[in-house]
């Protein structure tokens, strides 16, 4: 018999690409996908509307005798909450409340978070390269990265409570993609591109597919572990500029956050101190545990991801 | 790091696909090389480039950055080299050397040294203090010339690598001390370089380099001005700031850079990267070997502007 799997966040483009990809595969019975909000589109798999927030989510898990929580909702744009205080709610109570549910239900056995790299913040004084170990030297201090640290240490301590169950969690550098949508896709397509100036960023890209193969890989193979993921290689934000055919603007670090805002009006562009500290030192992973522990060598470099995105762009 | 990203220098100015050259200075005529400085501007302008994890832009390096600084390897500093074939020519090493001259040329003239001289013509991947990395366009620029933090993490990834690594134990001490304690090696910090060394098996190169010192003779360092700026020291000079930006121009010593026999740590058992013992005596030797070959550099050297 086959495992039940459900997928939050089922109602944005990667939870419910993810929740699509799991639906027929081998040792997979079932897929349910959660959301708050109605997809966009019809899914592949079956779709109930909730919110992880509530309590009624235990008892959906029970009743489908859920083993496999794939957890996709945390948010990364206020805008796509309704605010950053919804957001904050979202991200930081929806996981507690789900990870609640998941630690008073017998039979969750498994559990994929995904999370972002965002969470080892950036700085001058951070190595070159940051593996899961790397004990960050500029953690981040608010907005989403912030909420992802919270989540992370949520996670932490539900594994502790409930060591039966694998815990798998992805800190994924920037996803781009045809269809993913994000702070920072929106701030890459700014008509001009407000830059720090003498900074060039080293960073990563991962396309999109290859964040839902590797979660997909991590629920059939049940793995259990914290991994970096990003796409082969690192480019510099110059680099990624050019590609994207988009002049950039240099500013002052301190003017960055100002100008920015203003430009990017009604745009999902992310200006948070956070960005503007990635934006001044970049950031690159070392991937070779994801490697060694899931055999997950993405498709796509950052460089081929981002050429994707750029493509994506052009075509309208 | 592939090697297949790092075609030696003479296959460079050719391009791909010329006949290998006897010499380094083989004349190209010069439409060949105008079109291919096109080619290479409009790739780049693309964005069609790579660099590696460390922000290292190999292309950038050679073709730009050391092109700026060779005249004042050869010309200015007539820079002499000696002992480069102490490094390796496929496999880590890590280069340690005396540090002087309130700027720091000697980094970069020791960069031109081990590029251009050695024959597998190497890239030297230095480690530098993290007010390096802070600074605008200097820290692009260090990381863009293939240089790094200096951190334990990024010293064993690039030895690891078999990266040819390069360290300035003294620091700041070192660049802003007074004219008066030239060649004179100050503290040589806590020995983190050894044990980077020791882990990953590599070499250890002691390195002396004489001239730098010479190139701004600080007389007095305005520490108040210093602290204002946030810098390590605020260097007085005979003819800076008194002759304002003309007093940026160095003084056109004569430089020697001498490569020193390796100190293998191969041999040292396991655990001896965490020996404080082993580290300080490792330390001590590279340290006196420095200091005794710059005395015997200044020797050989005579008058200072050579």
């Amino acid at each position: 018999m086959g495992v039940v799997a459900a997928v939050t966040g089922v109602s944005r483009y990667l939870g419910g690409k993810t929740a699509a990809w799991l639906v027929d595969q081998p040792g997979i019975d079932r897929v349910i996908g959660l959301d708050v909000i109605p997809p966009p589109a019809p899914l592949a798999c079956e779709f109930v509307r909730v919110d992880i927030r509530d309590q009624g989510i235990a008892e959906l898990l029970e009743r489908s005798s859920v083993e496999t929580v794939v957890h996709m909702g945390v948010i990364a744009t206020p805008r796509q909450a309704g605010g950053r205080s919804m957001m904050k709610d979202i991200n930081v109570i929806g996981t507690m409340q789900l990870l609640a549910a998941c630690q008073r239900v017998e039979s969750v056995r498994h559990l994929v978070v995904k999370s972002t790299a965002a969470v080892y913040g950036s700085g001058p004084k951070d190595p070159a390269m940051i593996t899961e170990e790397t004990v960050p030297r500029h953690p981040p201090t608010s907005g989403w990265a912030k909420d992802s640290v919270e989540v992370e240490q949520y996670v932490r301590s539900f594994a502790r409570r409930r060591p039966d169950v694998r815990v798998c969690t992805f800190r994924f550098a920037n996803i781009v993609g045809p269809g993913m949508r994000t702070g920072m896709t929106a701030y890459l397509t700014m008509p001009v591109v407000p830059t720090v100036v003498g900074f060039d960023p080293r960073m990563q890209f991962v396309h999109e597919d290859d964040a839902v193969e590797v979660s997909r890989r991590a629920v059939l193979q049940r793995t259990a572990g914290t991994f970096n993921v990003a796409g082969e290689g690192t480019v510099v934000l110059s680099q990624v500029l050019r590609m994207l055919g988009r002049p950039a603007l240099p500013l002052p670090a301190g003017m960055l956050g100002t100008v920015g805002r203003s430009l990017s009006r009604g745009s999902w562009a992310d200006f948070s101190r956070d960005q503007i500290r990635y934006l001044t030192s970049g950031r690159v992973l070392d991937t070779s545990a994801v490697e060694a522990e899931l055999g997950f060598r993405g498709s796509h470099s950052s460089r081929q991801a981002v050429e994707a995105f750029a493509q994506a762009v052009r075509g309208g | 790091m592939d090697k297949a990203m790092r075609p030696s220098r003479a296959a460079r100015l050719v391009g791909a696909t010329g006949p290998a050259p006897a010499g380094r200075f083989t004349p190209v005529s010069l439409t060949d090389e105008s079109t291919e400085t096109w080619d290479v501007l409009k790739a780049r302008l693309a964005g069609d480039y790579s660099v590696d994890d460390f922000g290292f832009d190999p292309q950038f390096t050679d073709r730009v950055l050391m092109q700026l600084v060779r005249p004042l390897y050869r010309h200015w500093f007539r820079v002499q080299v000696s002992g480069i074939e102490s490094i390796p020519s496929d496999s880590g090493a890590l280069v340690v050397a005396n540090h002087s001259g309130t700027i720091a040329f000697d980094s970069v003239m020791t960069q031109v040294a081990v590029l251009d001289e050695h024959p597998a013509h190497r890239n030297l991947r230095m480690l530098g203090a993290n007010l390096v990395f802070q600074t605008p366009f200097l820290g692009d620029l260090a990381r863009r010339a293939g240089h790094t933090l200096a951190c334990h993490e990024d010293a064993e990834r690039l030895l690891n690598a078999g990266e040819v690594v390069g360290v300035w134990p003294e620091g700041f001490k070192g660049i802003g001390k007074p004219f008066a304690e030239r060649y004179r090696l100050q503290r040589f910090g806590r020995g983190g370089f050894v044990s980077a060394a020791i882990r990953t098996k590599a070499p250890i190169i002691p390195t002396a380099i004489v001239g730098a010192e010479e190139i701004y003779p600080m007389i007095a360092d305005a520490s108040l001005i210093a602290r204002v700026l946030g810098l390590p020291y605020f260097p007085i000079t005979p003819t800076f700031p008194a002759l304002g930006p003309l007093g940026l121009v160095p003084l056109p010593s004569k430089w020697f850079i001498h490569f020193d026999e390796p100190i293998p740590t191969d041999h040292l058992p396991e655990g001896a990267a965490d020996d404080p013992a082993v580290l300080f005596e490792v330390t001590d030797q590279v340290r006196e070997r420095i200091q005794r070959t710059l005395y015997d550099l200044l020797a050989k050297r005579g008058g200072v502007f050579g």
